[in-house]
This record gives structure tokens, C-alpha cells and sequence, in this order.
């Protein structure tokens, strides 16, 4: 029966070629623009670690003793040195990563390119493993490096391509500044969108967080290795005083350290929430702090804090939901014109016994089949608006590809958007009393 | 022309008008809203800098050892200054559009009680402001004996300074502005001239801080200043400077790394911080005519139907009288009810969605000046859209209504 329909669909459609490409144009601009954004949003909205992402948080607590307004006050965003330290070496998680990044110049003093500037992340071995980063030759530093304070490196795979050319350059020397670190690992290409261990301060960022998808970081180095090779350099997230020598932060009164920990299991996180409290707790009674609140978010929930989506996707999306609301108040209008200008045929065909369902099928079916020819069209729509958008000045428009699930929702969303608007107008054409039209015949 | 007899026939067709209506509705609410946001997005771009920006360049220099900085900044402002076509060379920690050099809390007293706001500020060494082409409205631009070395931190203990004609309105409203004194930390700052504009370098409308809040200190180059310079350069010969610039630093700052990213003219620097409002006003622009052409055409074909439904009753009103203008004039009369309809349902939609737009992106009420547009632009594409179907019905001859009665 479905086939007939389809055939009897075919038919008509063919017939009024017009009307049919208005409709199909409607659904696939539709399609095209609501398809575009919410892709987008699919990449800018997704998680960064799926399956791990649960079990990593992001630890606050308040070491800025400046008095602010109202009772419940957040924590800063980043950590002052002390804290950062003593919440580290508590070793209290499975895994713990200090995060920082800072500026500086590197040069491969085998090679005669010219130096560069880089962003340099200073962290902790627990790093790689904790955010599963890739390697393509060598690996992480060691513990024994975090507390030694070694020379060495991992380098991303754009760095190794442009200085090394990218040969396994495990065991060469890099400047960086004015010191020598031997490089111990190369990471395979890695995109973590949005580079969520460095998202901060989103709450400031008036819904402006693009920045959050760059790149992540050329060149990783020991966290304490780091402070010493780029001191001078740090730029602090927020201070309460002026730091007495600029881009030297550890005795500074300023915040500037993330934390990152891993906790396998429930039990773990409110263990390491009990712990923050009470460091907490204690650094007040030595009056080092003015404030005990603390905060322990994991991945998602400290992305959604900072409002990780940017505003622009966002109302992008928004805007295109209400113009496929318009395609599709459009469609419902001109199927209903087709149907019921069709008022004889319909009328015949319940005449000769049709049930008023089978009409109502028949109806459906003619609006399915302009749903998916109107997700062809959508689809080409969405790859050229998707084209579009990498063509955008924004850190995140090399990420923007329609992925597997996004072309079937295209085709099964186009369908569905059809189907409602042909539900209407079959409903008015299957009423069509049949007496009434084989009269006028 | 009667409107009885439009809306009993309209009555027939009540499901087929309320989509028409309802389309109607969405599109003057998107309409009004989308062409909103493109106005705010576009005023943003008009940004008044204050600078001459066609006539000037910046460089930043990253990389070099804090120690050699004003050796550095010897060999940079002589070696670009030799250039053919370059006016002069100044240190000047950044320019409007150039990277975030220095926002400060300031206040009116020395204890730190009256916050007055997060101003930019502008450090440069002797000449700046004449170089930038700053307009003074009052006082004095600064003089040899201004300029002092920074000590300690980034900034003089104690300098005379330029401020905005509107930062000293936020400073002190309603009174002169020369001669006082304000404060940030242990720093204090004394008006000596008052300049009518001097954009922030990073402008962020939703922001607290405004487009003019901005502080000129006169410093002498050395650490912290180096590493980032203004050129000014005539106009024609600017980009050709820039340009040479890059080869010039290579030979005379071989110890220092030339930021591609930052370094460039103020035009190019303005078009590139606008890029993202461009960009979002060019979308936004597309998506009100691909909205415009879709409700047109939905309006083309749903008349058409009906044209085609009633071209017996066409034939007999024309046999028993009715001119060709009268028939034009009905279908007229019936889009212009059917799209008023819509835009009394979208005006109220309109408002509604502001006032979501203005809860979730906390963009600003809407105007009301642009609901009448938004309508006026629906009737006008209603009656377009309309004309071409009720030609049609205007050319059935009156024997139709002869056949097949």
C-alpha cells in the first residue's frame, strides 16, 4: 500500500512542479539553516572526554580576602600559589594536574628557523594520563621530573611539524626562553573543543567565550620546571594587590593556578570535597583566608558554569528554529491549498471506498516524500552553511563538519518537520465528503 | 472598496489565512528583532577611536630579555623612524583595537572609598598624543617635564594626565576637570588636559567599562615599556611600511619575535576586531531575506490556489459588472486584512521574544520606531507578493462564468 502511495505521491507531485519546488524549497532552506546552527551547537555544546568526563573536577577554594557584596559569595576562578601547592602535594585524588599558561619564545637550535612565540602550559605528569592526550612517540615526564624540576618537554604535533618537520624528535634539545629542554614526548594532533582544562572566567566574558575552542598548547613542561624557565612572565587571573615584581606570582597576592583532580567513585568525591572544606576551614583559623567556600565542579558542570557556548551560536540557533517555524507554517498552507484544490479526486476516491484513513496515508505519504526530498536539500544547504561558518573569523570554524548522527538527524528531522505540516491539511482533505464532490463532477 | 464581503469569503478559508496570519506573525517578530540586532551590531562598528587610524601603524615585539629594553627601544625608534614615508616613531604600551595593555580600578581618593570604574590606560613616551592626533578640548597637552620613568610596578608614583571628555564626565560630573586629582592603588594622576576621544582598545559593549574610558600617562620608554610601538606614517605610504617594517625589525631586533597577529595598521586592526559583528550582521541579513523570500512565495502560492478556486465566482461577478480594477482590488483588500492581522499577532510576538532575547542574551529592549517598519515592510511584501496571482485573477474573462453552470 505504501508503495502505491508513494506512487500516487510521485504523480502528483510531478503534476503541479511549481507549488512542489516551493514546498521543497521552503523545507530545505529550513532544514538547511536549523541543521547548520544546531550542528554548531552539537560541537561547541558536546563533551570534551566522553566517559571520563564524570570522574574529573575542577577544585576552588578563596584565597582573595578582599570583602565582597552579598552572604553567598563564588570562589575565585583560579588558585593563589600556596593554595595551588598544598592542594597538590596533599595528593589527596587519584590523579592532580596544576594548570598555567604563560607566553615565551622557543627555538630549535639545531634547526635555523626563526624563533617563535609560544603558549607554554606548565603542569604536572598526572596531566596526560588524567585527559587521555595523545602520544605519537615518547611519552609523559615522570613524577621524579615534577618534583626535580627537569629540563624536559612534550611538544604538540603542529610544533614537532614545524620545527622537526615532523620526525620522532624524542631526545632533541629546545630553548625555550633562555633554557635547554630535551624533548621526552610528541603528541598526535589533539583538539579538545572547548580546551576545557584551561576554561576560565567565563562568568566576566559577557557570553563571549570563542576563545575557549583555540588550540591547545604547543609545548608542556613541568610544572615547577616551568616557573623557573618563564619566570617574569605569568599573568595572574585577578590580584587584591599589586604584585611587587611583575610576571612572578609565587609570593604574589593574586590568583592563577587551575586544579584539576580525578576521582574514581562517589565515595572518593565527597572525601575530596571534605577535604577542600576543611583546608578551607583551617587556612581561615590561620587567617591566611577570609572566606571558607569551596567548590568542587566536575567537567561539564565547570563548563556550564562558565557558559561555554558561546552567545552567538546560541542566538544563531535561536534564529534558525524560528525561520524553520516559518518554512513550516509555509508548508502547511501550501499543502493545504494542494490537498483541497484535489477535493474531486479525494472525494472519488472515498466514493469507490476508500477509508477516510487510507486518504489520510495517502496524504502523509506525499508529505514524507517532499520532507526527504527537502532534506536532500537541506543537506546541501547545511554543507554550504557549514562551509560558511568555517569561512568565520571564530576559533572554532575548523571544527565545524557534519558528523555521521548530524546527517541522519538532517534526513530524519526534515522528514518529521514534513510530516507534521502535512498532518493538518490530510486530516482537512480526508473529511472531504464524497457526496458533495461527485455532485459538482 | 467594502471589507464585509472580503472577510465572509475569508471565513471559508479560516485554516488557510490563520497560516498565512500566523506566518505573518513569526516573520514581522523575527523581522523586527533580527533587524534590530543588525542596527546595534552596525552602531557598535561606527566606534569613534579619536586617532588619526589611516595614517598609523602598530608593532609588537615579544621575546626579548626585560634587561635590553630600552636598548631595544633605541634601536627600533631609530631604525623604523629612518624609514622613507614613516612621520615618527613612538613607544606606546597599545593602540584602539590593539591588544589589552591596562585596565585599572580607579578612584576619587586616596583610601580607595569612591570607585569610580575600570578605565584603559594609555602609556607613551614624548609626542604620543600629538602622533595619535589626539583633539584637546581643554588644558594642555602634556610637556617635556610630564614624562617620568616608571619606577616601580607599571606605572609613576604621581603623573599629569589626558582624559576623555566623558571619562572626566564619569569622573566628575558637571564640573572642570582640569587640575584634579584621582587615584589608582598608590598612584595618583592629576588632570592637565581633557581630549574628546580616545577609544578603549578592546571594547565589549555589554561591558561595564565604556567605549571612552580611557587615561593618557605620560611615560618615559624603558621597562615595562617596550616591545610596542606606533608608527605614524603618511597615509598612502602606511601598508607599504608596515609591510618593509617586518624586514627592517628582522635586521635591527634579530633577539626579539615579531607578532604577526598584532602588529598591524589601525584600519586593518579595526576591521578585524569588527569581524565577528560583521560577520553576524551579514548572517543575520541573509537570514531576514531568506525569511522575506519564503513568506512571499508562501503568500504567491496560497493565493494562486485561491485564484484558481474561485475563478467561476471571478467570471460571474465580472459578467454581472465588475471591472477588471475591482477584482485586483479584492484580492488587494484580502492580503492587506490577512498581513494586518499577522503584524497585530507579530507586533505582540515581537515584543515577547525581546523581552526572552533580553532575559537569556541580555540584548536591549527593543525600540518601538521599529515595529512600524517591520509592518510597513510586511504590507509592502504582502501586496508584491500578492500582485501577481490577482493580475491573474483580473485577466478571467467573463464567460467563464457562463461554462459549466
Amino acid at each position: 500500500m505504501f508503495g502505491y502511495y508513494l506512487d500516487l505521491a510521485l504523480r502528483s507531485l510531478r503534476r503541479n512542479r511549481v507549488l512542489t519546488a516551493l514546498m521543497v524549497l521552503a523545507i530545505a532552506v529550513g532544514i538547511g539553516a536549523a541543521m547548520t546552527t544546531l550542528t554548531v551547537m552539537h560541537i561547541l555544546s558536546g563533551n570534551p572526554l566522553p566517559g571520563r568526563s564524570a570522574q574529573l573536577f575542577y577544585a576552588q577554594v578563596d584565597g582573595d580576602p578582599m570583602p565582597h557584596g552579598g552572604n553567598h559569595r563564588e570562589p575565585p576562578d583560579m588558585l593563589d600559589y600556596q593554595s595551588a601547592t598544598d592542594l597538590w602535594t596533599a595528593h589527596r585524588a587519584d590523579r592532580q594536574a596544576l594548570i598555567v599558561d604563560s607566553q615565551l619564545k622557543a627555538t630549535a637550535p639545531q634547526s635555523n628557523k626563526p624563533a617563535l612565540m609560544l603558549t607554554m602550559l606548565a603542569t604536572t605528569t598526572d596531566f596526560f594520563p588524567m585527559f587521555a592526550v595523545p602520544f605519537q612517540y615518547g611519552g609523559a615526564w615522570t613524577a621524579q621530573d615534577d618534583t626535580q624540576r627537569a629540563r624536559v618537554a612534550v611538544i604538540s604535533a603542529n610544533l614537532n611539524d614545524k620545527l622537526f618537520g615532523g620526525e620522532n624528535s624524542v631526545g632533541r634539545t629546545l630553548r625555550l626562553r633562555d633554557s635547554d629542554v630535551r624533548i621526552v614526548g610528541v603528541l598526535k594532533p589533539w583538539r579538545p573543543a572547548p580546551q576545557f582544562y584551561t576554561v576560565a572566567g567565563g562568568r566576566f566574558a559577557n557570553g563571549d567565550t570563542a576563545g575557549y575552542f583555540g588550540r591547545p598548547e604547543d609545548v608542556f613542561v613541568p610544572f615547577r620546571s616551568a616557573l623557573e624557565i618563564n619566570d617574569g612572565a605569568f599573568q595572574p587571573f585577578n590580584c587584591w594587590g599589586q604584585p611587587s615584581a611583575p610576571g612572578h606570582l609565587q609570593n604574589a597576592p593574586c590568583n592563577w593556578i587551575g586544579l584539576w583532580v580525578e576521582l574514581g567513585s562517589h565515595a572518593k568525591v565527597a572525601a575530596y570535597r571534605e577535604f577542600l572544606d576543611h583546608y578551607a576551614q583551617q587556612q581561615k583559623a590561620l587567617g591566611r583566608f577570609q572566606h571558607a567556600e569551596t567548590r568542587l565542579r566536575d567537567l561539564m558542570g565547570w563548563l556550564d558554569f562558565n557558559h561555554a557556548v558561546p552567545r552567538n551560536a546560541r542566538l544563531q540557533t535561536w534564529l534558525a528554529f524560528a525561520f524553520l517555524g516559518i518554512c513550516l507554517f509555509n508548508t502547511v498552507g501550501l499543502l493545504l491549498a494542494k490537498f483541497l484544490r484535489r477535493a474531486g479526486e479525494f472525494g472519488v476516491r472515498r466514493a469507490l471506498g476508500a477509508s477516510r484513513r487510507a486518504v489520510f496515508a495517502q496524504c502523509v505519504a506525499e508529505a514524507a516524500l517532499i520532507g526527504f526530498i527537502g532534506g536532500v536539500g537541506g543537506w546541501l544547504l547545511s554543507l554550504l552553511g557549514l562551509w560558511l561558518v568555517r569561512r568565520q573569523p571564530t576559533p572554532y570554524a575548523d571544527l565545524a563538519h557534519l558528523d555521521g548522527g548530524m546527517f541522519f538527524l538532517t534526513f530524519a528531522l526534515a522528514v518529521v518537520v514534513s510530516v507534521l505540516a502535512g498532518a493538518l491539511p490530510a486530516l482537512r482533505a480526508s473529511r472531504v465528503p464524497p457526496a458533495l464532490q461527485l455532485k459538482v463532477l | 472598496m467594502q471589507i464585509k464581503p472580503v472577510l465572509s469569503a475569508l471565513q471559508k478559508h479560516r485554516l488557510a489565512a490563520l497560516l498565512i496570519v500566523l506566518e505573518i506573525a513569526l516573520a514581522c517578530a523575527v523581522l523586527c528583532n533580527a533587524g534590530f540586532l543588525i542596527a546595534s551590531r552596525l552602531s557598535a562598528m561606527q566606534l569613534v577611536s579619536g586617532v588619526d587610524e589611516s595614517s598609523l601603524g602598530f608593532i609588537q615585539l615579544e621575546g626579548f630579555d626585560p634587561k635590553v629594553a630600552n636598548d631595544l627601544n633605541a634601536r627600533v625608534v631609530a631604525g623604523l623612524g629612518a624609514m622613507p614615508g614613516v612621520q615618527s616613531v613612538h613607544v606606546i604600551n597599545s593602540v584602539p583595537f590593539g591588544p589589552q595593555a591596562g585596565a585599572f580600578g580607579v578612584t576619587l581618593d586616596q583610601a580607595g572609598k569612591q570607585f569610580r570604574g575600570v578605565p584603559e590606560l594609555y602609556l607613551g613616551d614624548p609626542g604620543t598624543p600629538e602622533a595619535l592626533g589626539l583633539k584637546l578640548v581643554a588644558g594642555r597637552m602634556p610637556g617635556a617635564q610630564d614624562y617620568q620613568s616608571v619606577v616601580e610596578g607599571y606605572l609613576p608614583a604621581s603623573s599629569n594626565v589626558l582624559i576623555t571628555r566623558t571619562f572626566a564626565q564619569r569622573l566628575w560630573p558637571g564640573e572642570d576637570a582640569l587640575g584634579k586629582t584621582f587615584w589608582t592603588g598608590k598612584n595618583q594622576f592629576r588632570v592637565i588636559g581633557v581630549v574628546a576621544n580616545l577609544s578603549v582598545q578592546q571594547y565589549d559593549e555589554e561591558g561595564e567599562r565604556g567605549a571612552q574610558w580611557t587615561v593618557f600617562v605620560p611615560t618615559k620608554s624603558g621597562p615595562p615599556l617596550a616591545g610596542t610601538y606606533l608608527i605614524r606614517a603618511d597615509p598612502q605610504a602606511l601598508d607599504r611600511v608596515m609591510v618593509e617594517a617586518r624586514t627592517v625589525l628582522a635586521r635591527i631586533a634579530p633577539d626579539a619575535v615579531f607578532d604577526h597577529q598584532q602588529s598591524d595598521t589601525l584600519p586593518v586592526l579595526r576591521e578585524r576586531f569588527f569581524a565577528t559583528d560583521r560577520a553576524m550582521a551579514g548572517l543575520l541579513v541573509g537570514v531576514i531575506v531568506a525569511l522575506l523570500g519564503v513568506t512571499a512565495l508562501g503568500i504567491v502560492g496560497l493565493t494562486s490556489f485561491w485564484v484558481a478556486q474561485r475563478r467561476k465566482q471571478i467570471g460571474i461577478r465580472r459578467a454581472i459588472g465588475a471591472t477588471r480594477g475591482d477584482i485586483l482590488r479584492y484580492f488587494q483588500t484580502e492580503n492587506f486584512l490577512i498581513v494586518s492581522f499577522g503584524i497585530v499577532l507579530g507586533v505582540v510576538a515581537a515584543i515577547a521574544i525581546n523581552l526572552l532575547l533580553m532575559k537569556v542574551f541580555e540584548v536591549p529592549r527593543l525600540p518601538l520606531h521599529y515595529l512600524p517598519i517591520g509592518a510597513l515592510a510586511l504590507w509592502l511584501l504582502g501586496q508584491l507578493a500578492v500582485l501577481g496571482p490577482a493580475l491573474r485573477a483580473a485577466a478571467v474573462p467573463p464567460v467563464v462564468a457562463t461554462r459549466n453552470v
